[in-house]
């Protein structure tokens, strides 16, 4: 029988998550709830010094206080949080040397997921900090690092082992009282990445951690905490995916940048977690602080492809606090059957001839909100500030909706500003263009989105380009209208 | 007594003094309740962010209007568009002045909301129109409870209103403060054409607040075309909020001109009914020393194939704050909706601060909607160019100025009113130019 539209929309409907599998690793869990006592357990459970400890329950006590923020333009079922459990590592954990010794059936799920560590050694020279349900299991080209004095390594291990970079800057750039998830982050973070590079050191190869939440029920808490120091530079990879599960997970990250004089930090994060199924039920929600520090003649760069999670809550920021430093953010979001994302960046100007760019590229399919929120802030003493923001909407149907809060404040009279927003939808006569030329449909969308998102997709390291590139057609799947 | 309270029991002397009898009692009292409820807007609602209020709301008040106060017309001569044939509705300390005013019931009504509100004879509009479109807040809510006195102007179908109307609000600061509340209902028939000056004006020292609604409906294929000059004394403010509802094919236009004031807080809502349908919003604002600005606009497109324009430039010296807070939603059925906003700032001096805040909300696919916003100075190799073919510095800056506010101005279709707007500027500028070019 000839395979036919209805096969193919059938096909489409009941198209679930590719990477929704679940690992059946023994999984050491913590009683769900959270208290002072969970807080302890977990700093414990990570044989971590005094002050890392108090410093855990200073975040906790101050969350305590606060409320959920909700200003955000998304609508959902707040998670209970005495109902999570914070901590779950995979129940075998020595340290291995290589990865012949790792858990082969974790090697599995990496395969599945389409980033076998060897090949990832061999081609991509990416070092590869996984990150599977909190703790570390394998670190490569750990030691071509070292001979360079680079430090990549889990936070947990930073801690024990650097603990005068950690205690310096942990906390520096997004304080724990900055807001509702980096108080609960800060309190109950499991692990996260390291990274240090020393004065006048350009890092060899993009480091890379891939974050999965895995176990049911247990939310996801990572720390990053990067320091390019004098001089130095460095490009940072971060992807993320999520097994399918019903009940919507949490995910609360905090990303610490702090690029010192003249350093160049360039952080691209590709995110796929679980969107929840076609119902918009389930899916992952993703509250992430993610904050830089340039110091003078610095330039920290985020690029980021949120194409999963059921609500997005994220905003990427850059503080210019030295003169003549550099932010950059270059953003792609795209949102399909009922997912939510409210995204954007902040741009700080406190220094003089500070510049920042903002690109922003939303596309909304479904029955999806997507909204850009940003704020552009130029205070009295930044002179000749500089800022140049675009924002453009993508609409595919008329059930989805696409927003724009975009804040500019300027206090210096110096200061150059321009903003611009648009919203348009695919053309037909686009369409037809393709069509014509023996382009279906659903490839001609993939086509008219990777050429409306190039500007972005340009600025990621090329091995996440192509993944971006693929990612961008499996989340439009079946949105043709 | 916090000013809240001494709204919340002057209500009932307020009763005591109107016709309780009829439907807009009603309505009164429910409003009284709702600002009981809501209160004054603070920071930290969203709408109010960039703008407090409490400055303003501290002083002692007086509510009621005493006695109608009677000024000589050529005291005041200069606040009029003297040179141009006029309806006229004036008020003063929110009691309208007969002398002063030039109504009319000759096909069209020009005359007052206090009459409107009471005689029988205009029960049915009234019925219809008042109260429909205010959004429940606090401020408007507190006006409505309020509503007494105002303008209130009917254009039937098919009419043009043969002169512009200009309403005009003085505050004579008789009272050491004084609190105004004036009513506008403004309802414009099929095919029907008006064009309206607003002006609030205080004559004194004594801080003034006004907390001035509009309700202004166009029916289908009206024209409204509007103007709002806003050139008030330091130690006035003034909460100006007007609400437009139109029909398919009209074509709605509010220009507001923000050359001084304490604190100015503009809320304009835009409501589309309808197809085919164009609003315009326009502003200018030149302002300096300590004043404050805030424009709020909202255009909601419901249906398809409607348009608006949004254009407001701003040029702020000294310590002088502006905000600009823009939002259009787009809802799913209004497909093929043309939506723009512009929003252009010049900052003359580091003590300045603008606050901009262009929002789209959008739900259809097919349509074509941008915002755009931008901050900067004056451009130094056009100032160089001028002066060295022997401009001055302050001239060339004038006219620099004067060129980037003039997209706005050119669509001033009174051209007395222009020629006034023009002579504002330069004075605001401190310049001798006639810029009649």
């Amino acid at each position: 029988m000839a395979y036919t539209e209805d096969d193919l929309k059938k096909e489409l409907e009941t198209k679930e998550y590719e990477y929704g599998f679940y690992t059946d690793i023994e999984s050491d869990t913590f009683p769900v709830g959270l208290n002072e006592n969970i807080v302890r357990a977990i700093s414990k459970k990570k044989e971590e010094p005094e002050w890392m400890t108090e410093w855990r329950l200073e975040a906790y006590r101050i969350w305590e206080q606060m409320e959920e923020p909700e200003w955000a333009n998304v609508a959902y079922t707040k998670p209970d949080f005495q109902n999570i459990s914070y901590y779950s590592a995979p129940n075998k954990k020595p340290k291995y040397n290589s990865i012949d010794e790792v858990d082969p059936e974790l090697l599995e799920t990496f395969e599945k997921l389409g980033i076998s560590l060897e090949e990832q050694k061999k081609l991509a020279g990416v070092a590869v900090d996984i990150v599977m349900d909190s703790v570390s299991v394998a670190t490569t080209f750990k030691s071509t690092l070292a001979e360079k004095g680079i430090i990549f390594c889990s936070i947990s291990e930073a801690i024990k082992e650097h603990p005068e970079l950690v205690k310096k800057y942990i906390g520096s750039v997004v304080p724990q009282k900055d807001n509702f998830y980096a108080a609960l982050n800060s309190a109950v973070f499991s692990d996260g990445s390291f990274c240090y590079i020393p004065k006048g050191v350009r890092c060899p190869m993009e480091l890379s951690t891939y974050f999965r939440i895995n176990q049911a029920g247990t939310g996801q808490f990572e720390r990053t905490l990067v320091i390019a120091d004098q001089g130095s530079y460095v490009s940072y990879l971060e992807g993320c995916t999520a097994p399918s599960r019903d009940e919507n997970q949490l995910h609360a990250a905090v990303v610490e940048l702090i690029a010192l004089d003249d350093a160049e930090i360039k952080y691209s994060t590709v995110q796929n977690w679980y969107p929840g199924n076609a119902e918009g039920k389930g899916g992952v929600y993703n509250f992430v602080t993610k904050r830089g520090l340039c110091e003078t003649n610095s330039k920290i760069s985020w690029t980021q492809v949120e194409t999963g999670s059921a609500i997005t809550w994220k905003y990427p920021s850059c503080v210019l606090k030295g003169d003549n430093s550099v932010g950059e953010f270059y953003s792609i979001a795209v949102t399909n059957n009922y997912q939510q994302a409210d995204t954007g960046t902040k741009m700080i100007h406190l220094g003089k001839n500070t510049k920042s760019t903002i690109i922003s590229k939303g596309i909304s399919a479904g029955k999806s909100q997507n909204s850009y929120r940003g704020l552009v802030q130029i205070n009295s003493r930044a002179a000749n500030a500089r800022n140049f923001s675009q924002c453009d909407s993508l609409l595919m149907g008329n059930e989805c909706g696409a927003h724009t809060f975009p804040y500019i404040e300027a206090k210096n009279k110096t200061a150059q500003i321009e903003h611009e927003a648009t919203t348009s939808k695919i053309g037909e006569d686009q369409i037809f263009y393709c069509n014509q030329r023996g382009i279906d449909t659903e490839k001609a969308i993939a086509l008219i989105v990777n050429g409306f998102s190039k500007e972005v997709l340009n600025k990621l390291p090329m091995e996440f380009a192509v993944e971006a590139q693929k990612l961008l057609e499996i989340s439009l799947e079946g949105s043709v209208g | 007594m916090e000013l809240k309270d001494k709204l919340v029991s002057s209500f009932l002397a307020f009763e005591n003094t109107v016709d309780v009898d009829t439907a807009v009692h009603d309505i009164r009292s429910q409003a009284i309740k709702t600002f009981e409820e809501k209160g004054f807007p603070t920071k930290k609602e969203e709408a109010w962010k960039y703008t407090s209020l409490n400055t303003v709301l501290k002083h002692d008040y007086s509510i009621f209007p005493k006695e109608e106060n009677a000024i000589e017309f050529k005291d005041i001569k200069r606040y009029f568009l003297y040179d141009l044939d006029t309806y006229k509705i004036v008020f003063i300390d929110g009691q309208y002045s007969s002398h002063l005013s030039e109504t009319t019931h000759d096909k069209i009504d020009v005359c007052l909301m206090s009459s409107a509100l009471t005689h029988e004879k205009y029960k049915p509009i009234i019925d219809t129109y008042f109260n429909k479109i205010t959004p429940q807040d606090g401020l408007s809510s507190l006006n409505t409870a309020f509503s007494r006195e105002g303008a209130y102007i009917y254009i039937p179908k098919n009419t043009i209103a043969d002169k512009p109307i200009q309403i005009i609000h003085f505050a004579t600061g008789k009272e050491s403060a004084q609190m105004l509340q004036p009513r506008n209902l403004i309802v414009v028939g099929e095919n029907s054409n008006v064009q309206i000056i607003e002006r609030h004006q205080s004559l004194s020292k004594n801080p003034v607040l006004t907390n001035s609604v509009s309700e202004i409906f166009a029916d289908k294929s009206a024209f409204v075309d509007y103007y709002k000059i806003q050139n008030d004394d330091q130690s006035a403010s003034l909460i100006d909020s007007t609400y437009i509802e139109q029909h398919a094919k009209s074509v709605a236009s509010v220009h507001t001109f923000a050359f001084g004031g304490n604190i100015t807080r503009n809320n304009l809502n835009f409501y589309q009914k309808g197809e085919g349908i164009d609003s315009i919003l326009n502003g200018v604002t030149i302002i300096e020393g300590k004043q404050h600005v805030d424009h709020n606009t909202l255009v909601h497109h419901t249906e398809p194939n409607c348009e608006s324009h949004q254009d407001y430039k701003g040029i702020f010296d000294e310590r002088a704050t502006g905000v600009f807070n823009g939002k259009i939603i787009v809802n799913k059925e209004a497909q093929k909706t043309n939506a723009f906003q512009s929003n252009n700032n010049i900052l003359l001096s580091d003590k300045a601060t603008i606050n901009s805040k262009p929002q789209l909300e959008i739900f259809a696919d097919d349509v074509k909607c941008s915002h755009g916003c931008t901050i900067g100075q004056l451009d130094d190799n056009a100032l160089f160019y001028m002066k060295s073919r022997g401009i001055g510095e302050k001239e060339a800056r004038a006219l620099l100025m004067y060129a980037f506010a003039n997209n706005v101005l050119s669509s001033v279709k009174i051209p007395q009113l222009k020629s006034r707007i023009n002579k504002l500027i330069a004075k605001k500028l401190g310049v001798d130019i006639g810029f009649d070019l």
